[in-house]
């Protein structure tokens, strides 16, 4: 041990419920069969800090003690002598470490020393000791699975007389070297190894297109005084700049779609500009027409923006964070939220406030109970530490996670997918100026904000752009720190207001390297001293601290003359600003190290010079029937087995740990009701506490019919996000002249590869005619309801490929909406609200089982997927909207999984009501009226003295179909005959009882052991 | 200390702007204004002034409270909220203007410690906070601590919500039996090891004399917190709590008796405890979130109750407290001869 190294453990006075020890046990019994006896936990503090005997005594007792809670044991490591092995829990050499920093800020408090935050001096660790004595193999096992990730800890294990000691000891001496890279004269099969050996995921055509830039250059260069070939930065950036993550290769594609059924052909130029942009434009346009004007920026920044009022706007983005999940679910999700935060924070100038989260997440069945292919992480392992980045992301920033999705699939089981979203709101007006343009003028000095750069997050850009196997590199991997972003977070709000900062951008995929080279746009190029940047500990190349996408930073274009003023407020909040260049007009992206040239390239070369892909397409339409299934179904049964099925059931343990409403304006949450258990559709937030102005915020995904029809899937999600809005009470937009109702929309791709090619990719056509499918559906929705796309994102790799077999998602689309609410006094939630109250299926019915939950519970898909009639659909909710300005709606449900049974159990869970119902003879099979899951439908309820002026309103587009009772009872009649009858607290039950809160526990108190 | 703050609070309006564009406006009697963003109120960032509740309050000083944000606590604007809504004027600082001398403590009536994650809460909720305040010396040498033992001493008021309450509690301002600011009791995890948002209902112990919760003997409010469970050392203590009626809050269940069971009891309190004073009353902590049921529409179950009562009212529980509190610096500052005087016109 270091003379100069120092150590404290924390330990639970006897007598103290140790609760991590306890769920440490149970869990390695449960999960991995290994008895491991009682296990308790301590906290280590190992200290590389000058301090005498007393001082670190004085120091762990009162700072770290809990004087009522914990013993403290210095330069030991102290058990009790029934423990026979142990497992050390280390941090890796630059990964983030919050708890020793805290340390250290409590320890800089102690001395009255400032201590430099940013050197590392106090280091946590966990120490455990198990009763029973373990071989090392099942230590190991035990501590990998279920105590840390050995992409992110060190691990020490063995008997307990053993006990070997760890601390990270980052970096090695400063390697400012910077190579070039023979590129010019190299042979096809010479770029692809360089290009893979590298992880620059550039494909053939795209290493051609470089070589030949260089070759083309070469005078040029020469001319300047630089080598032929590039740099290894220079190579770097461009990788970044042209990642699919970066720059959407496949969503600027030519694509030849083919029709393999009708023979029909035609070529997509981009499908973005298509279906996106396009069918935007359009929609705007229509706005416009009708005085609304409230689209403020669309594709072109961090996040889209809309007005709400003269005063302010509304910024949203939703983004996806997958790959890093699946290697280390924790730090992916975390840094997935926290990311995406950034999006919003700095959007134009920046600063806007952050209003809400909102996650969807798909995962792989986490009840598997196969095999796991080589570093594939079970499920369950994976659902549990993206919900528990979910929770450490969302509440530590203090940003309210108002709802969200999961939905579960086997194909999810390589890659899951994580949604994240943020909304926030920002003044028109920032010191006078528009608060959403981004300006910038040669010679504004560059600042980075926030954390430091290490090397963490090197290659994610690049990285996610291609499919994982088990070679995947550790350093793509990133942990977040949440109160680091939360300083730079209230510095931002601060200084944009007091007109401090021309404009911001985050620190996200490609860090600097993207940051810097997108802001320079604007100017029209940048110099940029890499030797000024701050770095978490020396060795890293000037590469590396180009590209690093270590976390919490943000770029800022500052004026000169507020250099000082703004200097003087970060040191104020404790946020480190670092002067790293300037921004210039003479096209160039110039970085240096310590003047010496690093890089040097030519902007338009970097963002216009990616070769276009020509991909190809081809749609046949699957064959699918219809199944026959038994005729004599219970279907009291049935509804009982959906309500407990994976898709369905209730994910109270999961929202219950999220906060959803910290800034006290969330006025729908996810569960409502007196039993806190009832789901709702849409969250509904408010702006603030002087006006009744709100947002209703909703997510539509419903992967399983892309199984049958792409296009339906996708069209089907948008209007399921449609609904869930117009269910809460929102309006759809442009109904009337100038309303301002503004509704902004983001889309997410997440599709497997879909570029074809014969031995790797056989099916790439089909997939990629899916995705052009979705897009068209995409189109034809915003069209039929003119509600505009703001932002979005695609992610085009989710396969995850191990040990020969390919794991990949199904195609994915997640539509992320908010629509503004006049008065959220006036919003509807979903559960009953009164007996005697009259029940009414808004909408109509069709055949259309197939996809269902229905017929998963048989184990078939079926054939009839279900269509959105657009023209229905939007004259419905229209009749809603002017419903519910008249107030004739008492509770409203929007019916998808599990159909009109499943909608009317679910409003039953708020209070314990029944409903007695009468399902009409309309022709069409009882199964299909109770289960199908056409789209476009609510369940409402209307009290009764409104009856008369709400069918006379609704006409046949709603169908009476009975009243809600007294007796916690539900009873379905149909022709004459109860077909369903079941107590509502027993359905409520199965429900609160599925396998997601069995999965992830009630959170009953612990009894000792 | 005798440079200009760097740093207004956050509740000033921003400097003048640049006279061609700007926030300005000219009001109907012709006085041009510089007009201030609401920063207590983050959603709405408007060009109004900031307007204020004067309800019952015309011509008198307003009260006066002190919130502290910065470093990771995140409920400070809905706690300014409260306040607005209750006749008080809020002022939110970061903590440093504080700790660097360019606010006093002793401009206000009331200082306040919101819920969030202070210092990323690593060590244990509050802990470093704490440690802050104990430690870290000003120009001058004082702490923080002495500044706020000064504070209590002249009969003002202390409230921490969540993470400030964990902070009081740390620091040994609350319970404080034994007047020497020094930890008698902790909070910690949860019994049921995890986080959770979930509202419950709290009983007031009808012995406590606190003002905070004169006259209120039952509310409803959400808790959002993962350490929750106050653990009381030693019998001798926890009598003596019990004996000056310290735990002023208790969780309770459907019939409103105090409770050990979860979820009613979300934590396992020792005492079913949600919240203490100090021996003076001025000094009062709690886990839930009174600043998060200012609204009905908060409630989980708002429009149930809304419909089966039109005519309910739109406040919710959480309010009264503050309401509480205000009233009583205001009745304080009444009976206080030559500051009322200036009020008698």
């Amino acid at each position: 041990m270091d003379s100069t190294q120092r150590t404290i453990q924390l330990l639970l006075k006897p007598g103290q419920h140790d609760g991590e020890g306890q769920r440490v046990a149970e869990a390695a019994q449960r999960h991995l069969g290994l008895s491991t006896g009682r296990v308790q936990s301590t906290a280590l503090y190992t200290v590389r800090y000058p301090v005498s005997d007393e001082q670190l005594r004085d120091f762990a007792t009162h700072c770290l003690q809990d004087p009522v809670l914990n013993d403290v044991a210095l330069d030991e490591f102290r058990h009790g002598s029934e423990y026979k092995s142990y497992i050390l829990v280390a941090k890796l050499p630059g990964v983030t470490d919050d708890e020793g920093i805290s340390a250290q800020n409590a320890l800089g408090d102690f001395l009255n020393q400032p201590l430099d935050i940013h050197t590392q001096h106090i280091f946590s660790k966990r120490l455990y000791f198990l009763e029973h004595e373990l071989p090392e193999s099942s230590l190991r096992r035990l501590a990998e699975d279920l105590l840390g990730n050995k992409m992110i800890n060190r691990f020490e294990v063995g008997p307990i007389a053993q006990i070997r000691d760890y601390t990270p000891r980052p970096g090695g001496g400063a390697e400012s070297i910077t190579n070039t890279v023979p590129l010019v004269g190299l042979s096809d099969e010479e770029l692809l190894k360089l290009s893979k050996d590298n992880l620059y995921a550039l494909n053939l055509e795209e290493m051609r297109a470089v070589r030949d830039h260089y070759t083309s250059i070469a005078e040029e260069r020469q001319a300047a005084g630089l080598p032929q070939d590039p740099t290894d930065c220079e190579l770097e950036i461009i990788a970044q700049t042209w990642s699919e993550h970066c720059k959407h290769k496949e969503f600027s594609a030519v694509i030849k779609y083919k029709d393999a059924d009708t023979g029909e052909e035609f070529e997509v130029d981009s499908l973005f500009k298509t279906y996106i942009k396009n069918a935007t434009s359009e929609v705007d346009r229509q706005l416009r027409a009708n005085g609304n004007d409230w689209l403020i920026k669309v594709f072109s920044d961090n996040a889209g923006a809309v007005r709400i009022n003269p005063e302010s706007l509304f910024v949203w983005k939703v983004e996806t964070h997958n790959s890093p999940s699946a290697i280390d679910p924790y730090g992916g999700a975390i840094t997935g939220i926290l990311g995406n935060n950034r999006d919003p924070l700095a959007t134009g100038i920046g600063g806007a406030r952050l209003l809400f989260n909102t996650n969807v997440l798909c995962f792989g069945n986490p009840e598997f109970s196969g095999t796991l292919l080589s570093n594939q992480l079970h499920p369950r392992r994976i659902f549990e530490g993206v919900r528990k980045g979910i929770e450490d992301g969302g509440n530590k920033s203090g940003v309210p996670t108002v709802n969200g999705a999961i939905v579960f699939d086997d194909r999810y089981a390589g890659k899951p997918l994580v949604y994240c979203g943020t909304g926030a709101v920002m003044p028109m007006q920032l010191a006078g100026l528009d608060s959403w343009e981004k300006n910038i003028d040669a010679q504004d000095r560059i600042i980075m904000a926030g954390g430091r750069v290490g090397k963490d997050g090197i290659h994610g850009a690049t990285f996610s752009s291609i499919e994982l196997d088990e070679t995947s590199p550790a350093t793509a991997v990133q942990i977040g720190s949440p109160i680091t972003q939360k300083l730079a977070m209230d510095f931002l709000i601060l200084a944009t207001r007091r007109g401090l900062i021309k404009c911001s951008t985050d620190n996200g995929a490609g860090g600097l390297s993207s940051s810097i080279g997108e802001l320079a746009t604007i100017s029209g190029g940048a110099v940029v001293e890499l030797e000024k940047v701050p770095l978490k500990y020396p060795g890293l190349r000037p590469w590396e601290i180009f590209v690093s996408e270590s976390q919490e930073r943000f770029s800022l274009a500052v004026e000169p003359a507020k250099m000082a003023e703004l200097m003087a407020l970060g040191q104020e909040m404790e946020v480190e600003l670092t002067d790293i260049g300037y921004f210039t007009s003479d096209g160039r992206l110039d970085v240096r190290f310590d003047g010496e040239s690093v890089a040097r390239i030519d902007m338009h070369f970097l963002h216009e010079g990616v070769p276009r892909k020509v991909l190809e397409a081809e749609w046949s339409q699957p064959t699918a029937q219809e199944p026959a299934l038994p005729a004599d179904l219970d279907y009291t049964d049935v509804l009982s087995r959906l309500l407990g099925s994976l898709n369905i059931c209730s994910r109270e343990s999961v929202i219950r740990q999220y906060d959803h409403e910290v800034k006290g304006r969330t006025i729908i949450k996810p569960l409502m009701g007196a039993t806190g258990q009832a789901p709702q559709d849409a969250a509904v937030v408010r702006f603030n506490f002087e006006s009744w102005e709100g947002v209703a915020v909703s997510n539509g995904i419903l992967p399983r019919f892309g199984d049958l029809d792409a296009y339906h899937m996708s069209a089907g999600a948008f209007d399921e996000a449609v609904r869930q809005i117009v269910a809460v009470g929102g309006k759809l937009p442009n109904l009337s002249y100038g309303d301002g109702n503004f509704w902004s929309v983001n889309d997410n791709f997440c599709v497997p590869d879909s570029v074809y090619d014969p031995a790797t990719n056989p099916d790439g056509k089909l997939k990629l005619a899916k995705l052009v499918r979705m897009c068209q559906a995409l189109r034809d929705a915003t069209a039929a309801y003119c509600i505009p796309l703001t932002s979005g994102k695609d992610s085009m790799k989710n396969d995850f490929k191990a040990d020969g077999v390919k794991i990949s998602v199904p195609p994915t689309v997640l539509y992320s909406m908010t629509a503004k609410i006049e008065d959220v006094r006036r919003t509807i939630t979903s559960d009953f609200k009164q007996a005697d109250d009259v029940v009414y299926l808004l909408g109509e019915t069709y055949d259309e089982l197939g996809g269902s939950e229905f017929y998963q519970l048989f184990g078939e898909l079926g054939a009839n997927v279900p269509k959105v009639r657009f023209e229905e659909a939007k004259a419905l909710y229209t009749l809603m909207g002017e419903a519910n300005e008249k107030g004739l709606i008492q509770s409203c449900h929007d019916l998808s999984d599990g159909g009109l049974a499943v909608g009317l159990a679910e409003a039953t869970f708020g209070h314990g009501f029944g409903a007695d119902v009468e399902l009409p003879a309309t022709g069409l099979a009882l199964s299909a009226q109770l289960f199908s899951e056409s789209h476009s439908r609510f369940v409402a309820t209307v009290a009764p003295e409104d009856v008369v002026a709400f069918e006379q309103h609704f006409g046949a587009r709603a169908t009476r179909l009975g009243v809600v009772t007294q007796d916690g009872q539900l009873t379905v009649r149909h022709g004459g005959q109860t077909v369903l009858s079941a107590s509502t607290a027993a359905l409520r039950h199965e429900w609160t009882n599925g396998p997601v809160n069995r999965i992830i526990g009630f959170g009953q108190h612990e009894t000792a052991q | 200390m005798n440079e200009k703050p760097l740093f207004p609070d956050l509740n000033s309006p921003p400097k003048p702007q640049r006279d061609e564009t700007g926030p300005a406006q000219t009001n109907a009697d012709g006085t041009v204004t510089v007009l201030g963003y609401k920063s207590i109120d983050g959603g709405h960032e408007s060009t109004e002034p900031l307007g204020h509740s004067t309800q019952g309050t015309a011509a008198r000083q307003p009260v006066r409270a002190l919130i502290l944000t910065g470093f990771g606590i995140n409920c400070e604007e809905e706690f300014a909220a409260a306040y607005k809504q209750a006749g008080a004027e809020p002022t939110i600082v970061h903590l440093n203007q504080v700790l660097h001398g360019h606010v006093s403590i002793h401009d206000y009536d009331i200082l306040n410690f919101p819920g969030g994650f202070s210092f990323g809460d690593d060590l244990g909720s509050g802990v470093v906070l704490a440690n802050k305040l104990r430690y870290r010396k000003n120009t001058e040498g004082r702490t923080l601590l002495d500044d706020i033992k000064q504070f209590i001493a002249n009969g003002k008021f202390v409230m921490g919500i969540c993470n400030g309450f964990q902070v009081l509690v740390k620091l040994g301002l609350l319970p404080n039996l034994s007047g020497n600011v020094t930890p008698e009791v902790t909070l910690t995890h949860n019994a049921s090891g995890r986080y959770e948002d979930r509202w419950v209902r709290l009983k007031v112990n009808p012995k406590s004399s606190s003002p905070f919760l004169k006259g209120i003997d039952s509310m409803e409010v959400p808790v959002r917190h993962g350490e929750g469970r106050l653990i009381i050392k030693g019998e001798e203590t926890l009598a003596e709590i019990e004996a000056r009626a310290l735990n002023c809050l208790a969780y309770t269940d459907y019939d409103g008796s105090p409770t050990d069971v979860y979820p009613h009891n979300p934590n396992g309190a020792d005492l079913n405890c949600a919240g203490l004073t100090d021996t003076t009353g001025q000094v009062f902590g709690l886990m839930p979130h009174p600043e998060a049921f200012l609204s009905l529409y908060n409630h989980p179950d708002w429009a149930r109750r809304k419909r089966q009562n039109p005519g309910l009212s739109e406040e919710g529980d959480g309010l009264r407290l503050f309401r509480n509190i205000v009233e009583h610096v205001q009745s304080q500052a009444a009976a206080v001869p030559q500051e009322a005087s200036q009020f008698s016109s």
